[in-house]
């Protein structure tokens, strides 16, 4: 698609740019100049130059917890798309059931995260919760507190739980900005309700699609309440993801030089895969329409 | 025949996505010592206790007012400077604007847990801590670039002959803006707003820390409360229930932008 070619643009770009970078770039280079340095309290800083940095990438606990991350990402990310879409596909399209359906949708997400950890812990809970109950009676010893399979089950069902409804929204409201004509042209035609899917609505829902894969990324990547709240890492280090681990050093052990650099590899592994699922979907994308 | 088998599977979702929220609302309705007792399906003497507590006791209630000021005010800036921006971003080439692009999605992924120190030291500087104002602005770190980008991609979808017809037409920028193309991507809009409102409505570490107690949010309110007397499943459980009201009736008032979508929205 090209556009128009005007500089001025900038003036409608300029309030976001500024409101940004006033709580941006100020704590982003308090972090980098923390990364750099020994602290012992106020006044009392030493330059240690790429030492944390060094430390931290040769941390054998953060490869443990940078491979759990990444296949906790993964998991959710490929269960939680296709399922997002499938329901949006299965919504009715007007009146009040499609409102209906919004709402319940939009229920899980509106809990503050550290409440839904809190509320699992019963829920799971074979005596007087409602899941552990279930899953009890159908004969499964199951304790999230015990079993590491367990405990990763428990955050994975948690976790596609409380995140399938925004893909669902996401994919939704992309399908609700597709023109009937479309539909109408894919009849006459005699397409498939596949072919429609594939060629029509799929295509279209690209835009919402790339917004809800980059965001369902980002967040699991960076989960820290509910599990914390739910099994506050363990049992063991079993379920201990990247952003437990970081804040056990930065409060924890109140290392905050191990813990900025900690961050800003943490920022850099994110960024780059962002950056790569980005330019993937954007090639898809051309492809499509050449 | 197929259109039953659909809706079966639409329901059988909504019911497992429910279930959790059931199981809080029927703990909302029991006293602790009798969720920690037994397991019931249904709440055996039900009692309106935590209710009461919340609605009469201003450390709680205030937790509620204080949160919906803050998400209101944060939504409010994130859409007002997004629109012109995504606009911007979806129809102009111009120096540097698929760099700021990104970088401005680059905020929404850092982790920040460590970035509450030096936030804590920016508000300071600035005597905002424990107002409205400085929560509302800090979830802008993440919410404003969020709406920039889910706009652009709505504002993408929208043929640019419409933008040329309109300005042939005569229409001058803001009224052609207002009048023709917000009511296109009214779709985009509602999501957007939703997204604003759930995301600042959910965040907790930014809040706590920036608050003491004139602008104390209430997922905070939960947490402090509740870890003095260990825990009381009960209150919890009917805070959590009302933490889902505000959100749900900003979703109700939004359907319409995201069910009727873009052949109704069409001038």
């Amino acid at each position: 698609m090209n556009k128009w070619r005007d500089n001025k643009a900038w003036f409608l770009v300029l309030p976001v740019f500024a409101i940004v970078a006033f709580s941006a770039i100020i704590p982003l280079m308090t972090v980098v100049n923390y990364s750099v340095q020994d602290i012992f309290g106020p006044g009392q800083r030493y330059f240690v130059g790429v030492e944390w940095f060094r430390d931290v990438l040769l941390d054998a606990r953060l490869h443990d917890a940078l491979f759990k991350q990444l296949s906790f990402s993964f998991l959710v990310l490929v269960t939680e798309i296709p399922l997002g879409i499938v329901i949006a596909l299965m919504m009715p399209k007007k009146g009040w059931t499609a409102s209906a359906c919004l709402v319940i949708l939009a229920l899980p997400l509106l809990i503050p995260w550290n409440v839904i950890g809190t509320i699992w812990i019963i829920f799971t809970r074979p005596d007087i919760g409602l899941f552990g109950a279930i899953v009890n009676n159908a004969g499964i010893a199951f304790d999230h507190t015990a079993s590491p399979v367990d405990a990763w089950i428990t955050l994975m069902l948690m976790e596609i739980w409380h995140w399938t409804p925004l893909v669902a929204l996401l994919a939704y409201a992309g399908l609700r900005a597709i023109p009937e004509a479309y539909y109408q042209a894919a009849k006459i035609d005699g397409a498939s309700s596949w072919a429609v899917f594939r060629y029509i609505q799929l295509p279209k829902m690209r835009g919402v699609l790339t917004i809800a894969l980059l965001l369902r990324f980002m967040d699991s990547f960076l989960i820290y309440a509910e599990p914390f709240v739910l099994t506050g890492g363990g049992p063991g280090n079993t379920t201990t993801f990247l952003s437990i681990y970081l804040v056990k050093i930065a409060v924890g052990q109140f290392d905050l030089g191990p813990a900025a650099a900690f961050s800003l590899i943490y920022f850099l592994i994110i960024l780059l895969f962002c950056w790569l699922f980005y330019q993937a979907l954007q090639a898809v994308g051309t492809g499509d329409k050449a | 025949m197929r259109l039953k088998k659909r809706h079966l599977g639409l329901i059988a979702y909504l019911i497992i996505l429910f279930l959790p929220i059931y199981w809080m609302l029927n703990m909302s309705f029991r006293t602790n010592a009798d969720i920690m007792r037994s397991f019931s399906l249904i709440p055996t003497h039900p009692t309106l206790v935590n209710y009461m507590k919340i609605f009469t006791d201003p450390s709680w209630y205030s937790g509620y007012i204080n949160s919906i000021i803050y998400v209101t005010i944060n939504t409010v800036i994130s859409l007002g400077t997004a629109l012109p921006a995504a606009y911007a971003f979806s129809r102009y080439q111009f120096i540097g604007d698929k760099h700021v692009f990104f970088w401005l999605l680059t905020n929404r992924m850092a982790p920040p847990a460590v970035f509450l120190l030096p936030f804590f030291q920016l508000y300071s500087t600035f005597n905002l801590i424990d107002t409205h104002i400085a929560v509302a602005l800090s979830h802008c770190l993440f919410n404003v670039p969020l709406a920039v980008w889910i706009l652009e991609g709505f504002m993408s979808g929208v043929p640019r002959e419409i933008d040329e017809t309109a300005f042939i037409d005569g229409y001058s920028f803001p009224r052609f803006f207002i009048r023709v193309f917000i009511p296109l991507i009214r779709a985009g809009i509602g999501v957007t707003a939703f997204f604003c409102f759930m995301f600042s409505w959910v965040e907790l570490l930014l809040a706590r820390t920036l608050t003491t107690t004139a602008a104390k949010p209430i997922a905070a309110t939960m947490t402090r409360t509740v870890s003095a007397t260990g825990l009381d499943w009960g209150l919890l459980a009917a805070a959590g229930i009302l933490t889902i009201v505000p959100g749900a009736l900003v979703i109700w008032f939004v359907r319409n932008h995201l069910a009727k979508g873009f052949a109704l929205g069409r001038v």
